[in-house]
Parts: structure tokens; C-alpha cells; sequence
């Protein structure tokens, strides 16, 4: 029976197509590469923020998908779980923005787009230039060899070298690993943190009548009220602020 | 696979590796749709029994085990809504996203030994991350319903799975560092043996560590008493307010491949993944790699039991949804941000202390040393910890 199956799949599929001459590999870069540009497309020419950020979430999911394709599946992984995660938070903002009416659509104006085109597309012809100017783009080395572990970046955030050659050699000859620049960005990022928190905690609201009734010479019970209602609702929306 | 279908069978490779990727997309398609199947009857009867009542008991004769496949044909019938209202491409797309999301998790998660879809180092990462796009898809539905009920249970929904991601991951380094490893295979791998050789019992924090897990799981995954984005009593249906038919059931299709998904990873983590309590295939004789029976039928057995382990943590999910009331949206938020994630950080620390003074574990005759023990950087099994470094002949820097 094998053989038979192996003769129907042969005639069916291998000999008259071409598909087994394509090289898959740079096929599905070219899909992968096609899908984070057309999306890349749509975001700019989307008009609803919640759309945009749609759009931008396939774009860099396929963008992951190359860095899959590449066998770099941490930095996959990582792609995955910041930009794409982080476009999460952007969406809930857009969502939050836009929620008082429905579907508001942003248009710029023509003026906008003129000096947002002129600004991508100097952008663009630099990345292109940095691209094409590399010389040996096609041929990979080959001295490169996989190697399919997160270990050594994760060692090597810690501050231990374990991929360097001479781990028997004395401390001077050693490279430091990576922990100054993870603090660095750890400390930006908490500042980020900080800075955001402090933004978005809900400050307490003088409407014109409060600010006029506190000025009077005999505050009413309505002040120490409205002071109570506004403690309540900071404090609410700092536990809501912490969660993102 | 692929190598048997080029080898023996004469295909051509691309022919060979897009059937091999096939097979595996079909069968984890069935495990999400079937297991949506068995679930959805299970807790039916579950529900039934805490309530004090029978459940379906007329459907498919016994105990109505055909109730989720009539379900599954009334809900392809219904027919097929969509508010005037609505941002008609984001509300069809949104079931998609959703179910996507939970499939996608799927690929690099491992049944037993070499089932698997593809084999990722960065297993657990990768299981994670995709996990938390699920609420993508929710998110977009209650937008695009145009409807204030879908909004309020999108935006509960994504203030309480962005919060939750935080101890959730904290938890889940916790075997991680044990093992030394984020593939999910060299994880389950670590803990082979007799059950007490699970890293659930490894020290007394990934025990505590494994609890958290539990609690910031069901909430990930939106289940009582974490359902805020639907809560019936109060937002009608939540986020899903304005769908019907297929596309509702593409939702609660995730929403249980999800749950089974968080299930099996707390088995692989913490509950020795395709390694039974009792190691049957061992004491039977049969060992990985003797021959090809013996290790089809050890990861057969692996297999039988990570699904057991599985379909119990996700019964255990329904008994909790039945049993305790829905929590408000500041206490979901209170029990994040106050009590998992300080617990899962100061649990985090003293595993990583115990690991350091005790590697072998708390019985070092049951079990082998957890986390590969290098040369030099680490204290030998069962030494007290040495300052880090000062061994002569090891360079080690351990903080620049």
C-alpha cells in the first residue's frame, strides 16, 4: 500500500507543481513581512483609534512571527508580551478616550498629513539606505550557530557570562554581563511608573461653587462632604491606576 | 512525523512538514472544541449537583451527555445578530481574536514527552504571553457592540487581566528558577519520580506559590468568582451582551480552552506535568527510549495522566464558581494588588533563599537536585550557602 500512496502523492502534488521548489522559509517571511506592512498601512489610514490599535497589534504580532520565523524565540516571545501586550494598554486608553460618543473618527487635516508623509518618507529612504548598504545581507555567515537557549541572556542580565569562552579565565578577562544597563532600565521604567501613577491619580476637583462656598466665612457641612466624596474617589481610582 | 513522511512514504518535505503542521493544528483544535464539549455537560452536572438538583438528564439517554451537542446545533441555528449600531468589522472579528489567542497557546504546550506541536525554549513565556491576548478579543466585542453594558464588562475585564498578569508571572518563575529552564518539556521533565518530587512540595513556598497561582489563574482566565466582564446580575451579560449563535459559543470556546490551558500549565509547573504520583511506566519496566512501543505507550500513560491532572484542576474551577459568590470589582482589585502580588514576591524570595541553602529539596534521598547545581556559582547540594564567587578556579561575577 505505501508505495501505491507514495505514487498518487507524487503524481497529485511533488512532480507538475512548483510549490516544491519555493523556498518556504522565504515565503513565509515574505508573508509575515507583507502582513506587518499592510497593517502598518492600515493603522495611519484607520480613522478610529480602537481600529488603529487593532491594526497595530496584527502588525507587530507578525512582526513576531519574524522573529519566530528566525528561530529568536525569546526575543519572539518578548515582542509578544510587551509590544503586543503593551498595545493592550493603548487600546483601553483609545477605548476609554473615545467612549463618551461612539466611534469618533480622527481626521488630520490636509496640511497634517503633507508634513506626516514628508517625515516618513525621509524616514523610510534612511532605513532603506541602512538596509541596502549592508553588503553581505544575503549570505548568512556561516559560523553562526544556533543556539536555542534563553539562558545565557538570562545569566548574562544577572551579571554571569556563562556564553563567553573563557569561564576559567581570571575575573579581569571576564565581560560584565548585562546588569548595568537592566538597572538603567529598571530605574527608568519605575520612574515611568511614578511619574504615571502620579498623573493619572484623581485629583481633587474645586468646581467654582466649592472654591466659593470654602471662601465664605462659615463652611457648611456640604464642603466636608464634597471633600469626602473626593477622598473616596481618589482612592478608588489609585487602586484601579495601580493595576496598569 | 516529518521524517517518517519523507523517509518512508517518499513525500516531498514540503508536503511531509505541512501535513505534520496540520495533524497537530487539527488535534488541538479537537482538544479545545472536544474538551469545550465535555466541560460544558460537566458543568452543567456540577452546577446541578451543588444546587441540589439533577442537571440534563434526558439528552442522549443517561445522564444527558448529549446536552452540550444539542446546545452546539440549537447555537448553530440561532440566528446570527448584530446591533445597527455596532463597528460591524471589529464585532465579527472579535470571537476570532479571542479563540485565536487560546489556540495560539496551545502550539508550544506540551502533552506528554514529544507530543507536542513545536517545542519552544521559551515554552512558559510564550504560553503566557499569547494567553494574555485572549482579552483582546473581549475587549474589541465591548467596544464594538455600541452597547454601555458590553463597554463596562470590557474595560472590568481588562483592568482585572492586566492587573492579574503581574502575580500570575511572579508565580510562574518560581518553578522556572527551580528547574533552571522556561521549556515547558525540561520543566515537567525535572520533576519525574514519585509525587514527592513535584515542585508543589519542593519547600513550603511552592506550596504557598502554587495557591496564588491557582487564585490569579481563574481570575486570568475570567471565571467565578472573577467573572466581572460578564456578570449576569448586574451588566445583563457583559461583554457579550450582543452576540449569539456561533460567535457567542467561539467565546465560551475559548473561555474553556483557557481554562484547560491554565490547568495543564499548573500541572506541568507544580504537579510533575506528565508524571503520574505513582511512577506505573518505571515500575512497570518501561523507560523513555528503550524502544519505540515502550515509548509510545510511556507517553501515552504521561499523556492520560497530564490530561487527568488537567480536567481536575478545571472541575476544582467549576466547584469554585459554584460554591463562592462574585467578588465587586475593588475587592478583585484589593486581592491583586494587596494580597497576591506581595505573597507571590515575598513567596518568590524565600524559594529562591530555600534553593540557595537547601537545593536538594526537603527530602534529598526522594528526589534529584532540582536546578542544575553549576560548578562555582551555586553551593554543592546540601552545603550551607558559601559566598558566591570566592571559589579559587571559578570566575564569577555575580551583580557588576
Amino acid at each position: 500500500m505505501m508505495p501505491y500512496v507514495a505514487t498518487i502523492a507524487a503524481a497529485l502534488f511533488a512532480a507538475p507543481l512548483p510549490l516544491a521548489f519555493i523556498n518556504w522559509h522565504s515565503f513565509f517571511f515574505f508573508l509575515f513581512a507583507a502582513v506587518a506592512c499592510g497593517f502598518a498601512v492600515a493603522v495611519v489610514a484607520a480613522d478610529s483609534v480602537v481600529r488603529m490599535a487593532f491594526y497595530l497589534v496584527l502588525s507587530l504580532g507578525a512582526t513576531a512571527g519574524l522573529f519566530f520565523l528566525a528561530g529568536a524565540e525569546f526575543v519572539g516571545a518578548m515582542q509578544l508580551m510587551i509590544y503586543v501586550g503593551g498595545t493592550l494598554v493603548l487600546l483601553v486608553f483609545g477605548v476609554m478616550l473615545t467612549a463618551q460618543a461612539p466611534f469618533v473618527s480622527i481626521k488630520g487635516s490636509g496640511r497634517d498629513s503633507v508634513v506626516a508623509g514628508v517625515v516618513g518618507v525621509v524616514l523610510l529612504a534612511v532605513l532603506l539606505q541602512a538596509a541596502l548598504s549592508v553588503a553581505s545581507w544575503r549570505q548568512p555567515a556561516a559560523g553562526i550557530v544556533a543556539e536555542p537557549a534563553a539562558t545565557p541572556i538570562g545569566m548574562a542580565l544577572v551579571g554571569v557570562r556563562v556564553d563567553e569562552p573563557g569561564v576559567g579565565a581570571p575575573a579581569r578577562n571576564v565581560r560584565p554581563g548585562y546588569v548595568l544597563p537592566f538597572e538603567i532600565v529598571s530605574i527608568h521604567l519605575l520612574v515611568v511608573l511614578v511619574g504615571a501613577a502620579y498623573l493619572a491619580r484623581a485629583k481633587r476637583r474645586k468646581t467654582p461653587r466649592a472654591i466659593e462656598v470654602a471662601a465664605s466665612v462659615e463652611p457648611p457641612a456640604s464642603v466636608a462632604e464634597h471633600a469626602a466624596i473626593g477622598r473616596d474617589r481618589s482612592r478608588g481610582a489609585s487602586v484601579l491606576s495601580g493595576g496598569r | 512525523m516529518a521524517d517518517f513522511l519523507i523517509t518512508t512514504l517518499e513525500l516531498p518535505a514540503w508536503l511531509a512538514w505541512s501535513i505534520t503542521a496540520m495533524v497537530a493544528a487539527v488535534l488541538i483544535l479537537n482538544v479545545i472544541a472536544g474538551g469545550a464539549l465535555v466541560f460544558i455537560w460537566a458543568e452543567r452536572k456540577i452546577a446541578g449537583r451543588i444546587q441540589d438538583r439533577l442537571g440534563p438528564t434526558r439528552t442522549g439517554g443517561k445522564f444527558g451527555w448529549l446536552q452540550s451537542l444539542a446546545d452546539g446545533i440549537k447555537l448553530l441555528a440561532k440566528e446570527d445578530l448584530m446591533p445597527d449600531g455596532a463597528d460591524g468589522m471589529l464585532f465579527r472579528i472579535a470571537p476570532y481574536v479571542s479563540f485565536c489567542a487560546s489556540f495560539c497557546a496551545f502550539i508550544a504546550f506540551p502533552f506528554a514527552f514529544d507530543f507536542i506541536g513545536q517545542r519552544l525554549n521559551v515554552g512558559v513565556f510564550f504560553v503566557i504571553a499569547v494567553l494574555g491576548l485572549e482579552v483582546f478579543g473581549v475587549i474589541l466585542a465591548g467596544y464594538a457592540s455600541a452597547s454601555k453594558w458590553s463597554l463596562f464588562g470590557a474595560m472590568r475585564e481588562a483592568a482585572q487581566v492586566v492587573s492579574y498578569e503581574v502575580p500570575l508571572g511572579m508565580c510562574v518563575v518560581v518553578p522556572v528558577m527551580l528547574a533552571g529552564s522556561m521549556d515547558l518539556v525540561t520543566i515537567a521533565e525535572k520533576q519525574g519520580g514519585w509525587f514527592t518530587s513535584w515542585f508543589l512540595f519542593h519547600d513550603p513556598f511552592t506550596f504557598v506559590v502554587f495557591w496564588i497561582y491557582v487564585t490569579c489563574a481563574i481570575a486570568s482566565v475570567n471565571r467565578a468568582p472573577f467573572d466581572l466582564a460578564e456578570a449576569e446580575s448586574e451588566l445583563v451579560a457583559g461583554f457579550h451582551t450582543e452576540y449569539s449563535g456561533l460567535r457567542w459559543s467561539y467565546f465560551f470556546m475559548a473561555e474553556y480552552g483557557s481554562m484547560f490551558l491554565v490547568s495543564a500549565l499548573a500541572a506541568i509547573l507544580f504537579m510533575g506535568g506528565w508524571n503520574g504520583p505513582v511512577p506505573v511506566a518505571s515500575i512497570l519496566g518501561l523507560s523513555e527510549g528503550t524502544s519505540d512501543t515502550a515509548n509510545y505507550f510511556v507517553r501515552l500513560l504521561g499523556m492520560i495522566n497530564l490530561l487527568g491532572k488537567a480536567t481536575l484542576g478545571v472541575l476544582a474551577m467549576m466547584w469554585i464558581r459554584w460554591t463562592l459568590p462574585r467578588l465587586r470589582i475593588d475587592q478583585v482589585m484589593a486581592t491583586c494588588l494587596k494580597y497576591c502580588t506581595p505573597l507571590a514576591a515575598a513567596m518568590f524570595l524565600g524559594a529562591m533563599l530555600w534553593q540557595i541553602a537547601l537545593p536538594g529539596g526537603l527530602v534529598p534521598g526522594l528526589r534529584r537536585p532540582a536546578a542544575e547545581i553549576r560548578e562555582g556559582w551555586l553551593p554543592g547540594p546540601g552545603g550551607a550557602a558559601r559566598s558566591v564567587g570566592e571559589d579559587a578556579g571559578t570566575v564569577v561575577k555575580v551583580g557588576a
